[in-house]
């Protein structure tokens, strides 16, 4: 049943419609913000989305939360790692300095899987997140502590950043929409680098209008990230629509092995809502890139992380642990820093690089990515956009595949292909299978968000989701 | 595929990371595991294509030879778990 908490129903109100609340001068933004607070303190302690949380705003504008991979001058960015548990950045990542600017207050540093490595941020250093919608299940990963918080009205949307799916994923499992845009919209100056060929940063929002707002605001060049590019004005969707539209259903993203029934049936449902307001809808084969998009992450992104992750030797920033000699410092800071699966990543990375193997791994690698690249820009000719389930469950029960690096792997089977593909990808609720949020991914051609914003908007329209979790209503 | 005990301790040498008895066993067992999965790559014909580094085709981004404030000392050795004046500090190499 809804709490009533401060000023407004922070499980209802959109950012936007915040935003004209605090323009109209009918909301103060003090109390806007004290409305999150007591959401925060009422239902974070059984969700636990936050690792740090900020006491008091600064800025007047509508509030945000940022995954803990984004630094924030000033407050406390953990990365989910024991490695920086003091650390507190002296300067803002791009994307935050952007909110900033416009007195967006932050409200907090959502939790993450450890360096944003996982699919259920189980692998926080700080505890797992639950799932607002079940306590006893995951939010998907890494990023799901924005997704919890935006989910449960504990921030009006929140930043989180997209390797494999980790803006995707959680946004699946928690009902929001996440976008992880296209490589090189976004600024990445400042955010935790895990592989940096694939991380993006991206918004999770309760609707697709907030996300293209976000998104606005976050993108475009960067003169601190030299990958970062001119980006097209960004279009508040107003479609309720889809003449014109050819979507693809590629068929091995549709009938991947393992997907649940009632995950196939409601994104079945969705796309026949698509026909229904004017797409054309043929299917599609993308064999190659489900096949093996896997196996190629596996080894491209573990690969970056491992030289990414060798900055953390105890000497700048971050812990030190104690030992005769250089030497061993470095390896017990990196030995009590990393937990479990960052040391699996790296061990894996310096593997599949070091010498005799380099070419059979990452060398092969490589080349796959170009013929997932290719398999998809072939696809793009007929087609505007890919449609598929973003995960082939729903949220499943917490410990259910912590044991089983593998098995966590698969879940990112759905939303890998896309990304080592440069494409912007967004998901968005499409129903609910045994009461939990099923996740649609609306994949396109790069830069092309606009459209993707678009035929996403009309579908929520017609959907008519109601995003808030049951147990909260 | 299965790796040795030795390349365990070897790839954790090359990665800096100390590892433990059951952490060697654990790893040689999982990451045997994934690298058997991810050998497929090796599965393909891919003699004549080109590897993808990266997702865009950006060149070089060209920037002006401009000073600019950089960090302060003070804010540099903020975060620094020793120091020494305007050194970092760390026990001997």
């Amino acid at each position: 049943m809804p709490v009533s908490l401060g000023g407004v129903d922070t499980l209802r109100l959109s950012a936007e419609e915040a935003s004209a609340l605090l323009e109209r001068g009918e909301l103060a933004p003090g109390e806007l913000f004290a409305s999150y607070r007591a959401a925060i303190e009422e239902r974070d302690p059984e969700l636990h989305a936050f690792v740090t949380r900020v006491e008091e705003p600064v800025g007047e504008g509508v509030p945000i939360a940022f995954k803990d991979i984004i630094s924030t001058r000033g407050i406390r960015t953990t990365a989910g790692s024991r490695m920086l548990e003091n650390y507190v950045p002296v300067f803002d990542a791009t994307v935050a300095a952007r909110c900033r600017a416009l007195g967006m207050p932050v409200l907090g540093k959502t939790n993450t899987d450890e360096f944003a490595m996982g699919s259920s941020t189980e692998n926080s250093a700080y505890g797992p997140t639950r799932n607002p919608w079940d306590l006893t299940r995951v939010p998907g990963g890494s990023g799901g502590g924005s997704a919890a918080a935006v989910a449960a009205g504990l921030a009006p949307w929140a930043l989180g950043s997209d390797t494999g799916g980790s803006v995707k994923l959680p946004s699946a499992f928690c009902g929001n929409v996440g976008l992880r845009p296209t490589y090189g919209t976004v600024s990445r100056y400042g955010i935790i680098a895990f592989a940096s060929s694939l991380d993006q940063v991206g918004p999770v929002t309760r609707n697709v209008r907030d996300n293209a707002l976000l998104y606005r605001i976050i993108s475009g060049l960067d003169a601190d990230d030299s990958t970062t590019v001119e980006v097209p004005a960004v279009e508040l969707p107003t479609a309720d629509e889809l003449r014109g539209v050819r979507i693809g259903v590629p068929r091995q993203l549709n009938e991947v092995a393992g997907i649940e029934a009632g995950v196939r049936d409601a994104v079945r449902a969705a796309i026949e809502l698509a026909g229904r307001l004017g797409a054309e809808i043929d299917s599609c084969e993308l064999p190659l890139s489900v096949d093996y998009g896997l196996a190629c992450y596996y080894l491209i992104a573990p690969a970056e992380a491992s030289a990414n992750l060798a900055r953390y030797d105890g000497v700048r920033y971050g812990l030190r642990s104690g030992g005769a000699d250089f030497e061993e410092m470095i390896m017990r800071t990196r030995r009590d820093g990393f937990g479990d699966e960052v040391k699996r990543r790296i061990m894996l990375g310096t593997y599949a690089l070091s010498a005799g193997y380099y070419d059979a791994f990452y060398g092969s690698a490589q080349k796959v990515r170009t013929v997932i690249k290719r398999e998809h820009d072939a696809l793009f000719e007929r087609f505007d956009v890919l449609v598929s389930p973003t995960c082939a469950t729903t949220a499943f029960p917490l410990g259910a595949k912590a044991q089983d690096p593998l098995a966590m792997y698969l879940t990112d089977v759905l939303t890998i292909p896309s990304n080592m593909a440069g494409l912007p990808g967004l998901s968005m609720p499409c129903g609910l299978a045994d009461g939990l949020p099923v996740g649609l991914q609306l994949v396109g051609r790069q830069f092309s968000e606009n459209t993707l914003f678009r035929i996403a908007h009309a579908l929520e329209q017609a959907l008519g989701f109601d995003p808030v979790p049951e147990r909260l209503r | 595929m299965e790796i040795t005990r030795d390349e365990v301790l070897r790839v954790a040498r090359l990665a800096r990371l100390e590892l433990d008895d059951a952490e060697v066993t654990r790893f040689q067992e999982q990451l045997s595991a994934i690298l058997d999965a991810v050998s497929k790559v090796s599965e393909l014909d891919l003699s004549s294509l080109p590897a993808t580094s990266h997702p865009l085709e950006i060149g070089n981004a060209w920037a002006e030879d401009e000073i600019r404030p950089s960090l302060s000392l003070e804010e540099a050795f903020a975060n620094a778990p020793d120091r020494d004046g305007d050194y970092f500090r760390t026990p001997p190499a």
